[in-house]
């Protein structure tokens, strides 16, 4: 069953081949044999997800079923469980046990899938290779030697290991993108406000957006139709009408126009990637699509002007972690002030530490219009340049990592190297447009992901010209071996 | 831009961080190599550029002033360190 997809599982619990609890029993078995090999969950909650299948069985039986009721799936440690350990892979939060359901924890739970657990992740979502996390490392299932990406790591090597059949992620800088591609998978950023941020721990929050990872474009969908929507408690959630994501994936590509930024085409990027991204472009043309060359000229600019507005936000989102109301505080503190700087010493990671420290020097007084103004400032640029190639083109598309994954402990100790693997992702995150990754091949028995970037609101574009490439290919198919 | 141990012990105490004394040299290499990473922005001429803090430039969203939450007290300190009578406790703050 751990074969099939998202769609294939909701039909055949709808023609009741077989039940949710099954299918949850057999998922929450696949964890248990084989996860150790991965270490891509924090919490397995194998006794709540068992009573809500049970639950699913009775509304599929009743008939109150919605499409995706009883398919099981895992959520990022990164949102908030009600009753359950939400630790954002920190010691910070190694004792906190959330009070309150993140929204979209609530909109999945409301559509009936089950929750198999929390997924491993990079500290706070500070990472590109899930190697920050209190947990320990997670694995990549193509070569367990090396990194699933992150921060989203836990998730992209859960679903592509076949442990959970989809799982949730969130991406400030490429974090949903890039272990997706590292890890075979599609993964999709939405619009930045469109699925809310209520009870998802805050790192930037002008960034931060949720967004789902699956095995294809289609359960995609099927997974923003739960997550997206406005949300009175988000106040950046975006008011607009509810919209069928679903609706467009079958249109024909014909006369699409495909913007090829030739900034993401440049040194720097490795011969295997290049070559399956290519391979893809050619395939899309046989699909009848147009492919232009566009330029994003400041896009070069992208990771400079993130490492200061994301540090700047993540040093004042986390100014909240005290040790005061909840999460870890150091034993015997002296005084008040003790009590706050070695909780947070000793609580946060040095990446975390890092870059609060960053941002804190990024804001502090004499030195806010050199970094953080300017960096606004190019911000605005990068998303003039996206303004101005979608009056040309339907959607942009270019690598989505400039690597395949790389080896666990390759690049802990050169913090800005590790940046770099997101160069093609944090340009989307400024601009706050969606992007997605596919598969789209493999270089060196490890997968190459293609991105697809979109105007805003433009998901549903996205995911139909993303299914239709996957109607014409089988990459997303591939199940690294050793976890059928 | 190369910061000093110093600025590091100065920017750790902003940030209410203890950083082990071991530590700080690791952190003034680090810090000051993404520093000089960040500093590629003052290659590009942003005179008169608009600063950009929202990706759609929305306003914050304003709501009617009427009660939505109840008060849950007992379930969000039963997760705090320290707690009595519902206070959180500290360490003494005035002698």
């Amino acid at each position: 069953m751990h074969d099939k997809t998202l769609a294939e599982l909701a039909a055949a619990l709808a023609k009741r081949e077989v039940s949710s609890v099954e299918l949850t029993t057999h998922f929450l078995g696949r964890i248990e044999r084989l996860d150790p090999q991965l270490n891509s969950f924090v919490t397995v909650t194998a006794e709540q997800a068992l009573a809500a299948a049970a639950d699913a069985d009775a509304r599929i039986v009743r008939g109150e079923a919605g499409p995706l009721t009883g398919v099981p799936m895992a959520q990022k440690d990164i949102f908030c469980t009600d009753g359950v350990k939400t630790s954002c892979g920190s010691k910070m939060l190694d004792n906190f046990v959330a009070p309150y359901d993140a929204t979209v924890v609530e909109r999945f739970k409301a559509a009936g899938l089950p929750m198999l657990g929390k997924t491993n992740m990079d500290e706070f979502a500070m990472g590109s290779s899930n190697e920050t996390s209190f947990y320990g490392p997670v694995k990549n299932p193509w070569d367990t030697t090396r990194v699933p990406g992150g921060s989203s790591g836990g998730s992209a090597a859960a679903v592509a290991a076949r442990l959970a059949p989809a799982a949730t992620g969130t991406d400030t800088g490429g974090s949903i993108r890039q272990p997706a591609a590292l890890c075979n998978l599609t993964g999709l950023k939405p619009t930045y406000g469109r699925v809310s941020r209520w009870g998802m721990i805050a790192f930037a929050s002008s960034l931060d957006q949720g967004g789902p990872m699956a095995q294809n474009a289609a359960d995609c969908a099927l997974l923003l139709n739960v997550m997206a929507g406005f949300d009175p408690k988000d106040s950046t959630s975006i008011e607009r009408p509810d919209e069928d994501f679903t609706a467009h994936l079958n249109q024909p590509l014909k006369g699409l126009k495909i913007g090829l930024p030739k900034e993401f085409f440049g040194a720097g990027m490795d011969a295997g990637v290049a070559k399956a991204v290519d391979e893809a472009i050619a395939q899309y043309r046989a699909l009848g699509a147009e492919t232009v060359e566009v330029s994003l000229p400041n896009s070069g600019l992208s990771v400079p002007a993130y490492y200061v507005v994301a540090p700047a936000e993540c040093s004042s989102n986390l100014a909240r972690f005290d040790g005061v109301r909840y999460g870890y505080r150091c034993e015997k503190p002296k005084d008040l002030m003790d009590l706050y700087t070695r909780s947070r010493g000793e609580g946060f990671g040095a990446e975390v530490k890092r870059r609060i420290m960053i941002g804190t020097y990024a804001l502090s007084a004499g030195y806010f219009d050199a970094y953080y103004l300017k960096a606004q400032q190019i911000r605005r640029l990068i998303a003039d340049d996206f303004k101005r190639a979608f009056e040309q083109v339907d959607v942009i598309l270019g690598p989505t990592s400039p690597t395949t994954a790389f080896r666990l402990g390759e690049k802990t100790d050169d913090p800005v190297t590790m940046y770099l693997s997101d160069i093609y992702t944090i340009a989307v995150n400024l601009a706050g447009l969606p992007g997605m990754s596919l598969p789209a091949g493999f270089a060196d028995g490890l997968p190459v992901g293609m991105q697809l970037i979109g105007n805003y609101f433009d998901e549903a574009r996205l995911l139909n010209v993303a299914h239709q490439y996957q109607l014409a290919t089988d990459w997303h198919r591939r199940m690294p071996g050793g976890f059928e | 831009m190369s910061l000093s141990n110093e600025d590091v012990r100065k920017i750790a105490h902003l940030a209410r961080l203890a950083v082990r004394e071991e530590d700080i040299e690791g952190y003034a290499h680090s810090l000051s190599d993404i520093l000089a990473f960040v500093e590629q922005m003052s290659q590009v001429d942003t005179e008169g550029v608009l600063p950009m803090a929202h990706p759609q430039d929305a306003a914050q969203r304003l709501r009617a002033d009427v009660v939505g939450e109840t008060n849950q007290r007992e379930r969000h300190q039963a997760i705090a360190p320290a707690v009595e009578a519902g206070l959180y406790l500290v360490p003494k703050v005035i002698e």
